[in-house]
């Protein structure tokens, strides 16, 4: 019998497909829903019994009705479409902001945890003082400079959560970058580039995954703030925090308008909680007992 | 005494969960003997210990058959009353003196601590009781050494701190887990010689685990062989070591070095010359010379450089084509630097480094990656030198495709080719490094190295974590591979077997500077310098009757002087001298 070499260059998927098998139900459960949402989201323009911004104002602030499942806001417009549509503005928001904020720390954290000595201590100097600040009043201050367009806030969210993965990215650098087989890489005259990438960068990597599902839940959440005091993408857009803080003016008589998008932001930050958990219980045993 | 047994073993079983791991061993030790319990890792030994100590996890673990320590069964005995037991009557020493003390405990609070739960010892009587107990194990100077902290002490001193904590309420039995394992050659000496005069005043019975043939040949009376949990085996030391039965226990005795101190001394003492000799010419693909390295030491308020640490003083050797240089030494002797410092691993502070008759520049990126082609390394722990998430595949592939000797189709048939001469199957080729034994990643390793097809391979300590026949089996595959592909070893190893057993020439070290340098036979057969006699003067005897004949050398060597030299201090020249063709013997300075 001959099992084909050839996957021998990049066989590392390997141990990402142990960390799967090994999840629990919870973090299943909570997968499901962030797939959900994203096919929701997707899918907006097809499930959505209405468009999201068309005013119906014969309907307004009606309870929820077989024509209007979730209700109708002050404007008449149907809540279910708004909290359809309002996914792909919270979700894409996360995703970006945490995406790049993985990628600069992450970047930033290695360089700082392998070169070490002046460098190290510059950069990660840095990074406490971005991190003295709160996230939310720091997201505040940086979208109400440069203003609420999708971009700055993603800038603005990425920016909070940049220390986060310098930090993590940094230690895990350090913990792998004297043993024997970094040192083997070098004797074998390996660049440094190929020795931080190839070779340390998949060792820490489960490490940033955790991070990454459990800072996207906080970027969720710092959106849905931004955008409930007002700093979130300008009206009409459908955005969860900016319905919160519409139906907030009637929350007295129709207590619906700010339930329903409150409830779709626990759901996803839930959910995210979840799998950042799940993930963490697989990869670090020794923390399952302790949260 | 009496006469009865201190610890009986009757057909002791241990399961865990459905697995048996040991099968019915049975022994008993007297007061004052010791019975050497002789294994590979794997073959229960250490588990036989746990259980006599109940302490296996007991929601896993079942032991079956008896133990009696001086006719009270201890298998069935109730917690409270074991824990009484444990530290009172049965006490154990570990192989890790460095992480067996509390670090920040002072060495007389942990030694207290036990007097007091076990003797219920207070105030004064405490301390002169501790005090007592450090000089019973021959630490100097007790009055100070009571208020120090465990990294103050060696790793000897250590161990000899371990050995006063398992003293400490005159057990019936000390249970000894491989404790000189971890130690160098002259330490274990000593603490052996150390264990032996104790036993002889306490009259304790002494269990003692280890995989070493030599070790037992010194301080056995009766020993037990096992293997896969059960017993290979048992017999007095003298039956075992003069009429072994089993292949498998002649395969572990043969395996202690035999050479040491077999030649006699020539009749014309060695003659001074002026320096080392040139190597002949054309014949070194390795040459050092006068190599030193040197690592800052920084002190004061803002850091300043202050001295160096003088790691490697002017070695000076070479190796020719084929050949095996052995590095011999103690820990911090400065071995594994100079194997470090040229493949650039540590900083070469002086002297140059010659690969294949050209002088490698440790500044220059082409002239390094040069270098790194000829020159390849194999570490002492194959499982840490391996990436664990890289196949094997990958891991022998890489150096060729970064250096871009073979790519594609080339080097994974390059690949498999190699995994087959160090006789792995190619088809493992996709499995991940915690899939194979020691051995094996051990083979992985050496493929690796041979990637590249060097000229040289510096082994630091490549087999010393290997289990006795896997050990063999490897030295077995160098040999081999040497003369298959002609490449020259620098075995960088603390392991006189092994360094007799592949090693050409011999060059042993001594804080930093090479001592001794001579052909293998000539260097452990009639070693010229102080230290090399006290060196191999230390290492196990390979017989039991050998115990009175053999002399042990004092410490007549040159006191050890700190490594730590200040700024501008400049080693004096050395002096040499010659004892036969091709063996130097350094001069006392």
């Amino acid at each position: 019998m001959t099992i084909p070499i050839s996957g021998a260059a990049s066989p590392r998927m390997q141990s990402v497909w142990a960390i799967l098998g090994r999840l629990n139900i919870s973090t299943w459960l909570g997968v499901a829903i962030v797939v959900a949402l994203v096919l929701c989201a997707v899918f907006a323009p097809l499930i959505a019994p209405y468009n999201p911004n068309e005013q119906n104002i014969i309907v307004y602030l009606s309870p929820p009705s077989w024509e209007n499942l979730l209700g109708t806001d002050q404007f008449g417009r149907d809540v279910l479409s708004r909290l359809l549509y309002g996914a792909r503005y919270s979700l894409t928001i996360g995703f970006l902001a945490i995406v790049t904020a993985l990628i600069i720390g992450s970047f930033i954290g290695m360089i700082a945890g392998y070169v070490g000595g002046r460098t190290d201590i510059i950069l990660m100097q840095i990074m406490d003082v971005v991190l003295a600040f709160p996230s939310l009043i720091l997201g505040l201050a940086l979208v109400a400079l440069m203003g609420a367009t999708l971009t700055n806030i993603v800038i603005a969210i990425a920016f909070t959560a940049i220390p986060a993965f310098a930090r993590i990215a940094r230690a895990g650098v350090l913990t792998q970058r004297d043993r024997e087989y970094v040192q083997a890489c070098h004797a074998m005259g390996f660049s440094n580039t190929r020795v931080l990438f190839g070779h340390i960068l998949p060792a820490i990597l489960p490490e940033i995954m955790v991070m990454t599902s459990l800072w996207m839940a906080t970027a969720v959440r710092t959106e849905a703030s931004l955008a409930f005091i007002g700093l979130g993408l300008a009206p009409p857009t459908p955005t969860w925090g900016g319905m919160v803080r519409e139906g907030f003016d009637n929350i007295l008589s129709s207590f619906h308008l700010a339930l329903y998008p409150s409830l779709a932001i626990l759901v996803l930050v839930l959910a995210l909680n979840l799998i950042g958990d799940g993930l963490r219980d697989v990869i670090d045993p020794r923390l399952k007992d302790a949260s | 005494m009496t006469d009865h047994p201190a610890l009986t073993v009757t057909d002791l079983r241990i399961s865990f969960s459905r697995t048996p791991v040991v099968h019915g061993i049975s022994f008993e030790i007297r007061p004052g003997k010791t019975m050497a319990l002789v294994g590979e890792s794997g073959s229960g030994k250490s588990i036989t210990s746990l259980a006599i100590m109940r302490l296996l996890p007991s929601h896993v673990a079942r032991a079956e058959g008896s133990v009696r320590l001086g006719g009270r069964e201890l298998l069935t005995l109730p917690e409270g009353e074991m824990r009484r037991v444990r530290g009172g009557q049965i006490s154990m020493i570990f192989q890790e003196p460095m992480t067996s003390l509390n670090p920040v405990q002072t060495v007389g609070a942990q030694l207290g601590e036990v007097l007091r739960i076990h003797r219920n010892l207070r105030g004064a009587a405490l301390r002169e009781e501790v005090l007592n107990l450090l000089r019973k194990v021959r630490i100097p100077d007790p009055e100070r050494r009571i208020g120090q902290y465990p990294h103050t002490f060696s790793g000897g001193m250590r161990q000899r701190v371990m050995i006063a904590m398992a003293l400490a309420c005159n057990p019936a039995l000390i249970i000894a887990d491989e404790p000189t394992t971890a130690l160098d050659v002259t330490v274990q000496a000593q603490t052996l010689e150390l264990l032996k005069e104790l036993q002889r005043e306490t009259g304790t019975a002494v269990l003692f685990i280890t995989h070493d043939m030599g070790v037992v040949a010194e301080v056995a009376d009766d020993v037990l062989v096992m293997r896969h949990g059960r017993v290979l085996e048992q017999g007095s030391v003298h039956e075992v070591f003069g009429n072994p039965k089993e292949a498998y226990t002649r395969s572990l005795i043969a395996a202690v070095p035999s050479l040491v101190g077999k030649l006699k001394a020539h009749a014309v003492p060695a003659q001074p010359i002026d320096h080392l000799p040139e190597v002949a010419a054309g014949g070194a693909v390795l040459e050092v010379r006068d190599l030193s390295v040197r690592f800052p030491h920084r002190a004061g308020l803002l850091g300043r450089i202050k001295g160096a640490v003088h790691a490697v003083d002017g070695a000076t050797f070479s190796i020719g084509k084929g050949e095996t240089l052995g590095l011999v030494g103690e820990s911090g002797s400065g071995k594994s630097t100079i194997g470090k410092a040229i493949v650039n691993l540590a900083p070469v502070h002086g002297g140059s480094v010659t690969v294949g008759g050209q002088q490698v520049d440790y500044g220059s990126a082409s002239s390094l990656a040069l270098m790194r082609r000829q020159v390849q390394m194999i570490f002492q722990d194959p499982f840490g030198s391996l990436d664990a998430r890289q196949t094997i595949g990958s891991a022998i592939a890489e150096p060729m495709k970064v250096h871009g000797l073979e790519t594609g189709r080339a080097a994974v048939q390059k690949t498999e080719w190699l995994m087959e001469r160090v006789g792995l199957e190619p088809r493992r080729a996709n499995s991940l490094p915690h899939e194979f034994s020691g051995g094996q990643r051990q083979r992985i390793c050496i493929a690796r190295a041979l990637a590249m097809s060097p000229r040289v391979i510096i082994a630091d300590e490549a087999v010393s974590a290997l289990d006795v026949t896997i050990k063999g089996q490897i030295i077995e595959l160098m040999i081999d591979l040497q003369k298959e592909f002609g490449v020259s070893y620098l075995f960088i190893s603390h392991d006189m077997a092994a360094v007799e057993r592949i090693c050409n020439r011999v060059a042993v070290m001594y804080f930093g500077e090479i001592v001794e340098i001579g052909p293998r036979d000539e260097v452990i057969g009639r070693p010229g310098h102080s230290y090399t006699q006290r060196l191999l003067s230390a290492i196990p005897i390979t017989h039991p009757d050998q115990r009175e004949t053999r002399v042990r050398r004092s410490a007549d060597v040159a006191p050890p002087q700190s490594p730590l030299k200040p700024l501008g201090y400049t080693p004096p020249a050395a002096r040499w001298s010659m004892a036969a063709e091709g063996h130097f013997i350094r001069q006392a300075s």
